[in-house]
């Protein structure tokens, strides 16, 4: 892409993701509104905080005896100032609960992430370079099993085999509990306690990752221009790096885009099997308590940083392919 | 028919998942029979190993049997995914017609709104909508159906926008049918394998999904589902493997063969891909 026309592209994408954050933020507030019974009682959380007086002083809080286009407005407002209600179960702000929370659910997604598509390509290019090989049925067996195989599932049974049986990993939290480390002892100790779950999350992505690059190289090798690289010596193994792969890899990150949000909740599933102190785990505990400000604030959060992923990919490919049509 | 079948069995995975799907079928249909009473109910001292007291999968903390409760979940399990399979076909296959039949502002609309779905982390709105209209079988299969049209509609917009300009369309227009019987009678039939091979993806994936909800205690509370077994053995899993290992063995066989089957069907349906992959699926 030219340079000139990139700000452009960027100033679109912005828009459109600012509009999907302000369609998120409507669903929201539908789904308050269609839920049975009263918003008030929603927002209070269904348990432990219904007393008349509370609910009479949400109801006027959000302006319920309003019309409806009137608490839509006031709702947005107010999410767009991250004002995600209150957890009267935590008797804290949700923004303050979900911040808390949410470097350990980067820190698990992204390991998952680095290693579901590293180790995607790289299986996918080994797989394609050897079709018909026993390399390659092997992984395209592990490709099927993991689509078959439930997340949480998998989780339980790394910590059944890693943690009860052979007492290599811990099985929960992110650091050890009751212990004093310092300086590099405690990035061992997080990183210890990361390896199953981000594993966990990975594998699944890492066999669609791995069958989506073994079948584009397939489509890639078959083009003219390999031919062509091929009829004027170019080594075999520079063939595969520079013309195939590099080509191979745009479907690659166009779906890494797409997958995402699965990423984001998937890491629900995980982090309630390891106990895994991040926005996952407080969603789940929210869950138990039916606390929806904190449910709905996750799903807000969780959307937002899917759209800001999408805005990440959309930018490398642009960077990476000039040919990317802008619109 | 026959052609069909025949170019099918040249798939051996897809046989082998065709056969395991049966068996899935046998044993949900055979619940009843096998496990007469309530998979609820106490059937032995809890945390029976497998094979003791004649538990072949052994009991739980509660002693309730979990071959029982396996059984009995399969009926589930299948009646889920292929119940809001249906319903997300029903929504995705309308959006995805309008869209590529009508084209234009109808098409940009249609897949802006398809889009939006598709962005928006789709397990954790279906954890808010089965969490917000209390969690029962109703809301689990409306919940599964509303994260899953999206990529129907997507699918059918493209077969649709292919279609519509052939000749046959044309003809049908010229003899004056209505847009509605044009899309119904001409239009959709020729679209229907792309469907199916997807419908039977789907019914995978909404078994997954609905396996993940329960786990997480979002299943409905009368009945007995693998997601709820397996999440009622995450806590004592140091005490009773079993508890957790064999429903998420059976989520994993059932949800296997019926992604072979996908793949068996799409060879079936689409002999000159299938040809060009060289088999090697």
């Amino acid at each position: 892409m030219e340079a000139s026309r990139l700000p452009g592209f960027l100033a679109r994408r912005v828009v459109k993701s600012v509009l999907v954050v302000l369609a998120i933020v409507v669903c929201n507030f539908l789904l308050v509104h269609a839920a049975p019974g009263d918003p008030a009682s929603v927002m209070a959380g269904q348990s432990g905080a219904a007393d008349p007086l509370f609910l009479e002083q949400l109801r006027r809080q959000f302006g319920l005896d309003q019309p409806f286009h009137i608490q839509l407005w006031v709702y947005l407002k107010s999410v767009l100032s991250l004002d995600l209600g209150f957890s009267h179960r935590q008797q804290a702000p949700v923004a303050q609960l979900i911040a808390e929370r949410l470097p350990a659910t980067l820190l698990l997604t992204g390991a998952a992430f680095i290693f579901a598509v590293g180790g995607g390509v790289a299986l996918g290019a080994l797989a394609a370079r050897r079709v018909g090989s026993w390399a390659d049925s092997a992984i395209t067996a592990l490709a099927l099993t993991f689509y078959a195989t439930p997340l949480f599932w998998v989780g339980l049974m790394l910590v059944l085999v890693f943690s009860v049986w052979l007492e290599w990993l811990p099985s929960f939290g992110m650091s050890s509990v009751g212990v004093e480390l310092h300086g590099m002892a405690v990035v061992w100790d997080v990183a210890q306690h990361l390896l199953l779950p981000a594993l966990t999350l990975g594998l699944f992505y890492l066999a669609v990752y791995a069958r989506l690059t073994r079948a584009t190289m397939l489509e890639v090798a078959d083009q003219d221009f390999v031919k062509t690289a091929r009829a004027k010596g170019v080594p075999e193994g520079r063939i595969t790096r520079a013309h195939i792969l590099r080509n191979a890899l745009l479907p690659v990150i166009t779906f890494a885009g797409i997958q995402a949000g699965q990423l984001v909740g998937g890491s629900i599933l995980v982090e309630t099997v390891f106990a895994w102190p991040g926005i996952g785990r407080l969603a789940f505990e929210a869950l138990l308590a039916r606390d929806y400000p904190v449910l709905l604030g996750v799903f807000f959060c969780t959307s937002v940083i899917v759209v800001l992923f999408n805005l990440a990919t959309d930018l490398l490919y642009a960077v990476i392919d000039p040919r990317v049509e802008v619109g | 028919m026959r052609d069909f079948w025949r170019r099918y069995r040249r798939n051996k995975g897809a046989v082998v998942g065709l056969a395991l799907l049966l068996l899935v079928f046998a044993l949900a249909a055979a619940a009843p029979l096998l496990f007469p009473g309530s998979p609820w109910d106490m059937a032995g001292a809890p945390f029976l190993p497998p094979g003791e007291m004649g538990m072949l999968l052994g009991t739980d903390s509660l002693g309730r049997d979990v071959a029982a409760g396996i059984a009995h979940g399969a009926r589930i399990s299948l009646m889920v995914g292929a119940v809001s399979t249906i319903f997300a076909l029903g929504v995705g296959v309308s959006l995805g017609a309008i869209a590529g039949y009508l084209g234009g502002f109808a098409d940009d609309l249609v897949m802006r709104f398809t889009e939006f779905f598709q962005t928006i982390p789709s397990f954790v709105l279906a954890i808010l909508l089965v969490a917000i209209f209390t969690p029962s079988i109703t809301s689990v299969i409306a919940a599964i159906a509303i994260v899953s049209w999206p990529p129907v509609a997507r699918v059918v917009r493209a077969e649709f926008l292919s279609l519509r300009g052939r000749e046959f369309v044309q003809a049908a227009e010229v003899l004056g049918k209505s847009r509605l019987s044009i899309v119904v009678g001409d239009i959709l039939p020729n679209a229907l394998s792309p469907i199916i091979v997807l419908a039977s993806l789907m019914v995978a994936s909404a078994i997954l999904l609905e396996s993940a909800l329960s786990f997480l205690g979002l299943g409905d509370p009368n009945l007995m589902t693998w997601g709820f077994l397996i999440g009622s053995g995450r806590s004592v899993i140091r005490l009773a493997w079993w508890m957790s290992v064999f429903p998420g063995l059976a989520i994993f066989v059932t949800v296997l063969s019926l992604n072979l089957v996908g793949e068996g069907l799409s060879d079936a349906l689409n002999p000159r891909l299938a040809r060009q992959r060289g088999g090697a699926a």
